[in-house]
């Protein structure tokens, strides 16, 4: 087990590592003359030279790459351009308020699904047909397209929620429930009908495998039946879709955040995407992908602990 | 929004294999039957009708729309629906309904640009990974699992960042990150048919891998990359209007993400403005949905009806429904029961169908009888599909949920599990005898075991909960059943999972597991057709010592008189749903009245060593075997 963890762990560093590359190497040889860009229209060259040398802009692109990464795994991502202020910084004051959103959206998302799923699978009739046509309603509206809505009606017309949900520590928990209600809404709809379908699908096709018959002829009860056994099986299955979905959700949320003026990684985002602030624009990706490694080997370290092939290969 | 991007990359593989039965120079004519069952699904005509609307309206935009695109009229902002600006103004004067058609026209352009370039990049590369597998493939895996956990939203933020805002860049690059979806369909499809006896013949007969691929592989992964499309589309659509939405598109351009992000801004103002541009994309991408849920429905009724033409051949004698001579079973059993309680199993005039589309009801099992008792084998011999396996999962009650008891009953141990009338297994009844009395030992021995318990688990539990005995004693009793099935080391064995152990231990194991709570009677359903055949003859003789020495009564399903010859007392032959032949072995070997009986019989010993390793073993009966391949009319 440990050596499955370790190979896992080393294939995201090395998934990490060529994501690095690739985004550096991107930003930094298409986006023009950055110093320009920062300094503005009226800058002489001579500025736009030393700009370009204060940013270490005159050195090769590997050279750079190289200077960036020895900082970043000391944990220094550089500073903002625009604002000086270092990247880390800045991530790590918004990093909590994303986060604790896509978990919460996340772990409601499993529940809700696994539920809905494994009852329409079990049942079928009309609780299925719910969950199927949930489904195409889902897929054919999107999140941020739902959460302008909710927005619209539920807090501006009806008044029920605030309709910004920025949040001051001081606030209370109540008023931070409160305020993180409408956009983790917004942000769990698509995955609950999705995932809701995909888990259906995932049981239905373990209770028709010929070890459930066998079970039920051993005198095994329907509910140990489906609960120890067909749900251990279609887990795996479940966990992949909420992993998918969760990388998604790393995205949605960005716009969530902007229609709710969250302080999170949204509005950095979508703020240093605008001005070409490359180091935050890296340090964004950095973070994502970092995310996603980790929820990957969570998963996969479940699924090993779920499935005995996986954990001996 | 994007977290529905990767849902449609899920749902990829499971199409693949929906096509299969598509492939082949019939392709045209099931594409043109595929057609016609999507125009005559309400759902298909729908999605249809909404889209080729939308794309007329966008086709049509310079035309039809009355103002150009940026054209703003200053004095008139926000104003509400007249009939110059039909949907009103937004808050620089532009006129909502010209935006939102040029903005149709934009949002159906990026969605084909972002497929095009998905398809262009993974069907070829799915093609080549699934046709010629090796380095390329392992390669292109690598690069999908990397392209999969990059969410689609940032890495076009980083897109955006280093090119500027241009719609078609950002789709291009979509395109690319999504273009996996494609080529793991389009691989695990070309897998499934790679080693197909056709694609195997084209081969051989010469043609080119170009031309095989072109021909033969290309034609299965079409109707699947039509759904995907669908799906892609509708990603394609919701993530560049996220896009817009956020305010990173080109300004210049109308587009639906950018008069839902001026709507939002003027939501205290005038909140319709909101509405026209969130209806016309859940308009467009539910069209897709629903298209691509249509076609795949198309797709997959077509398998059902094929399946059922097939079966409808197998079983075309039993179709007639016959309610009369149903009625007239159940009144002759009360008579006949009387005297038969003795019997372990007593089958009359069962009959088993399935309900169908049209109402009629299939049946499956047809008005057969028979009888087993203690210290009995029991053959039921038949070709595939002649019901065999039917009737003994109804007396197991293990039938699939569709399954109807269409006429007859059956009686165990002197009661009835399926009364006559009764037109269902009674669960509640069977549930207490399945397991304890009655057990299975089924076909396949690999996948009737729980790939993620142990053996000892799947061994214990059943005692635990049947006998109601302690786990330690249940673990004794386990040990002890695999050294009586022949199992060298048990303790190994308990504690392996089952893709630790071979196949003929794996059904050790479940011969084990069927006797594990004493049962009166086994149905065994092709115990051996699945093993080697040095391991067939073993397990046949553990399943004779084991019978012998508990003395309970087994019904043995097989399609192998052998099978029948070595080990059976009795023999009943079904053809079609029908019991054509019941009598004991050494009178059905040595003189079948019924052709068909003959006729398998024949089938069945020609062409094969007279004395296999089954047959040799089996003393008189086999010896009565071989006779009667001689002389088959004794």
């Amino acid at each position: 087990m440990i050596k499955f963890i370790a190979k896992r762990l080393g294939s995201g560093l090395v998934v990490l590592f060529v994501v690095s590359v690739l985004t550096f190497t991107l930003l930094y040889t298409s986006s023009g003359s950055i110093a320009q860009n920062i300094l503005g229209d009226q800058a002489t060259p001579e500025q736009v030279v030393l700009k370009e040398q204060e940013l270490g802009l005159d050195q090769p692109l590997f050279v750079r790459y190289f200077a960036w990464l020895g900082d970043a795994l000391t944990g220094n991502l550089g500073a903002s351009w625009f604002t000086s202020e270092p990247v880390a910084n800045s991530l790590a004051t918004r990093i909590p308020v994303t986060m604790t959103m896509v978990f919460t959206a996340m772990i409601l998302i499993a529940i809700c699904a696994a539920l809905i799923g494994v009852a329409a699978a079990v049942k079928r009739g009309w609780v299925d047909r719910v969950v199927q046509i949930g489904a195409i309603v889902g897929d054919s509206i999107p999140g941020y397209v739902i959460g302008v809505f909710l927005v619209t009606i539920l807090a501006i017309q009806l008044g029920f929620f605030p309709a910004t949900s920025t949040i001051s520590p001081e606030a209370g928990p109540e008023a931070w429930v409160y305020s993180m209600t409408l956009p983790v809404i917004a942000l769990l709809i698509n995955g609950v009908t999705g995932g809701a379908q995909q888990i259906r699908s995932a049981v239905i096709k373990q209770l028709e495998r010929d070890y459930v018959r066998t079970l039920r002829s051993r005198g095994i009860g329907e509910r140990e039946i489906l609960f120890k056994h067909v749900l251990r099986s279609a887990a795996p299955a479940g966990l992949t879709v909420l992993s998918l979905q969760l990388i998604g959700m790393l995205g949605g949320v960005v716009i969530i955040e902007q229609i709710f003026a969250l302080p999170g990684m949204g509005p950095l985002a979508v703020a240093a995407t605008t001005q070409t602030d490359l180091p935050v624009v890296m340090g964004v990706v950095m973070y994502t992908v970092v995310v996603v490694i980790v929820v990957n080997l969570l998963v996969d370290i479940l699924n090993g602990w779920l499935n005995p092939k996986v954990r001996v290969s | 929004m994007s977290d529905s991007v990767d849902s449609a990359a899920v749902s990829a593989d499971s199409m693949g294999l929906a096509a299969k039965p598509e492939s082949g120079q019939s392709g045209t004519v099931v594409r043109s039957t595929v057609m016609r069952r999507l125009l005559k699904n309400p759902m298909g005509i729908a999605s249809l009708v909404i889209l080729v609307t939308i794309a007329a309206l966008a086709i049509l935009a310079p035309l039809i729309a009355p103002f150009e695109e940026n054209f703003a009229n200053i004095s008139k902002t926000l104003a509400a629906p007249d009939s110059v600006n039909i949907m009103g103004t937004d808050s620089a004067g532009r006129d909502t309904w010209s935006r939102l058609l040029f903005g149709a026209q934009l949002t159906l352009l990026s969605a084909l640009l972002c497929a095009g370039v998905a398809i262009a990049i993974g069907l070829p590369a799915g093609l080549i990974a699934g046709y010629y597998a090796g380095k390329f493939e392992a390669v292109s895996n690598w690069v999908v699992s990397i392209l999969m956990s990059l969410p689609g939203l940032i890495v076009l933020l980083t897109i955006r960042a280093a090119f500027g805002p241009s719609v078609w860049i950002s789709m291009i690059a979509f395109g690319v990150l999504i273009s996996p979806s494609y080529f793991r369909l389009t691989r695990t499809a070309v897998q499934s048919v790679r080693n197909e006896l056709y694609v195997d013949a084209a081969r051989v007969s010469g043609l080119s891998d170009l031309s095989i691929i072109a021909r033969h592989i290309f034609s299965v992964v079409r109707a699947p990359i039509i759904i995907q499309t669908a799906a892609i589309a509708g990603v394609a659509i919701a993530i560049q209007s996220g896009l817009e939405f956020l305010g990173l598109g080109d300004p210049t351009k109308a587009t639906w993400g950018v008069m839902l992000s001026e709507g939002f801004k003027n939501v205290y103002l005038t909140p319709t403005l909101l509405l026209w541009p969130a209806l016309a994309m859940a308009l467009t991408i539910g069209g897709l949905v629903l298209l691509g849920n249509a076609i795949r429905d198309a797709l997959e009724d077509g398998e059902k009806i094929k399946h059922r033409k097939k079966r409808a051949l197998a079983t075309a004698e039993s179709t007639t429904p016959a309610p009369a001579k149903a009625r007239q079973s159940r009144k002759s059993v009360a008579a006949v029961d009387a005297g038969t309680e003795h019997h372990l199993v007593k089958v009359t005039n069962l009959g088993v169908g399935y309900p169908q589309a049209d109402g009629s009801i299939k049946k499956v099992v047809d008005d057969v009888s028979f009888h087993v008792d203690r210290g009995e084998i029991l053959g039921i011999v038949g070709e595939s599909g002649s019901g065999k396996s039917q009737t003994a999962f109804s007396i197991l009650g293990l039938l699939p949920d569709n399954a109807r008891i269409v006429g007859g009953s059956i009686q165990f141990d002197g009661n009835y599990t399926v009364a006559p009338g009764d037109d269902r297994v009674s669960q509640e009844r069977l549930s207490k005898l399945r397991g304890k009395r009655i057990s299975y030992i089924p076909q396949e021995p690999m996948s009737n075991l729980d790939p993620a318990f142990t053996i000892g688990y799947q061994l214990v539990t059943p005692m635990v909960r049947v006998l109601g005995v302690s786990k330690a004693e249940a673990r004794q009793r386990a040990l002890k059943l695999l050294t009586d099935v022949g199992i060298a080391n048990p303790e190994r064995t308990f504690n392996a999972y089952p893709h630790e152990v071979s196949g003929g231990m794996a059904q050790r194991v479940l011969i084990a597991g069927a006797i594990s709570c004493e049962p009166d009677l086994v149905i065994a359903d092709e115990p051996t057709t699945a093993l080697d055949v040095t391991v067939q003859a073993d397990v046949l003789d553990l399943l004779r010592e084991l019978q012998q020495r508990l003395n309970i009564g087994v019904i043995l399903v097989t399609h192998n008189f052998g099978v029948v010859a070595d080990l059976c007392d009795r023999v009943a032959v079904m053809q079609n749903g029908r019991l054509v032949e019941e009598g004991t072995v050494r009178e059905i070997l040595r003189n079948p009245k019924e052709p068909y009986t003959q006729t398998l019989l024949r089938s069945m010993l020609e062409g094969k060593t007279p004395m296999t390793m089954l047959v040799s073993k089996a003393g008189s009966a086999a010896q009565s075997g071989s006779a009667a391949q001689k002389e088959p009319v004794a």
